[in-house]
């Protein structure tokens, strides 16, 4: 078996107001279907180890998770090393459904934004309310970087995961980093 | 810049998050049709300086399609609804009618 390789191997820069770094890998499942459906939301309850997010929500326990991405989409996250097992596990469940999963973890990549100042390193570069009353840990959000898509969801009041698609982490790292240049800190919230 | 609200995941945010796919309610001419017909519906679009309707795609957010109404000249929002009609729903017409009182209808420009 391969070493899994991360698309920035784990870059980090911590010369900001706010830490940027590269996390992963993290095992990604997306698995479309009808979310009224009882059997589906069941499935991805089991693979994921969390219970099910409310729309625009998300519910994770360290690398364990559940995004709610659209209305017939959910992103299921696990440990990269299991990510094989459960999406197999929830084929079998979901044989008789329809119901898509696929694994894309390694289509993906994501990373952490720590610092006191997290909230405006976000308000720069997505059109995204991040005024404290507004946007809260929990909450999952779907939008653009500057000018890619990507999605994050804070896991306290000073920490930020996002996810990009692998092939413009470069651009999403660099970025945030712009954004959190120290110096460049409006203190609007 | 506008404020649009998407229907299907709930999220209001500006414009850069969605992305406009032109005229909305068009009837989809195809074999059978005449020329006339088909080519208006490939080629003629309406370019209405007041309340017009309009496909938009949730681009960067839940990529679901939905519909919005609103005025060209003002960039005054009226409503966004379901992908899923022929038509604009009888609540977004109320809205436009006590915003635009003179406006006369969608039939009336098409
Ligand atoms: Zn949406």
């Amino acid at each position: 078996m391969s070493e899994p390789v991360t698309a920035l191997k784990g870059g980090t820069n911590t010369a900001g107001f706010a830490s940027v770094t590269e996390i992963g890998p993290i095992g990604m499942i997306t698995l479309r279907g009808r979310l009224s459906e009882k059997a589906i939301t069941k499935s991805a309850v089991a693979a994921s180890g969390v219970t099910m997010p409310e729309q625009r929500m998300c519910n994770t326990q360290g690398e364990h998770g559940i995004a709610w991405m659209s209305p017939d989409e959910l992103l299921v996250m696990c440990p990269y090393a299991e990510v094989h097992d459960r999406l197999a596990d929830l084929q079998e469940k979901l044989a008789k459904h329809h119901a898509l999963a696929v694994n894309v973890s390694d289509a993906r990549a994501v990373f952490q934004v720590k610092g006191e100042g997290v909230r405006e390193v976000l308000a720069k570069l997505a059109p995204v309310d991040m005024h404290p009353d507004q946007f809260t840990p929990g909450m999952f959000r779907r939008t653009r970087l500057a000018q890619v898509p990507a999605a994050f969801w804070m896991t306290d009041d000073t920490t930020v995961h996002i996810i990009c698609f692998r092939s413009v982490a470069q651009y999403v790292f660099e970025v945030l980093c712009v954004a959190a240049q120290p110096g460049s800190e409006v203190d609007h919230f | 810049m506008l404020t649009i609200h998407c229907p299907n995941c709930g999220v209001t945010a500006e414009e850069t998050e969605f992305h406009a796919h032109g005229e909305a309610h068009l009837t989809r001419f195809g074999p059978g049709s005449t020329d006339d017909q088909f080519e208006s519906y490939l080629f003629m679009r309406r370019n209405p300086k007041g309340v017009h309707f309009e496909r938009w795609r949730h681009q960067n957010g839940c990529g679901k399609w939905f519909h919005v109404a609103r005025c060209t000249m003002t960039l005054e929002v009226f409503g966004s609804y379901s992908a899923q009609t022929t038509e604009p729903p009888q609540d977004i017409i109320d809205i436009i009618k006590d915003r635009r009182p003179d406006w006369d209808g969608l039939e009336a420009t098409t």
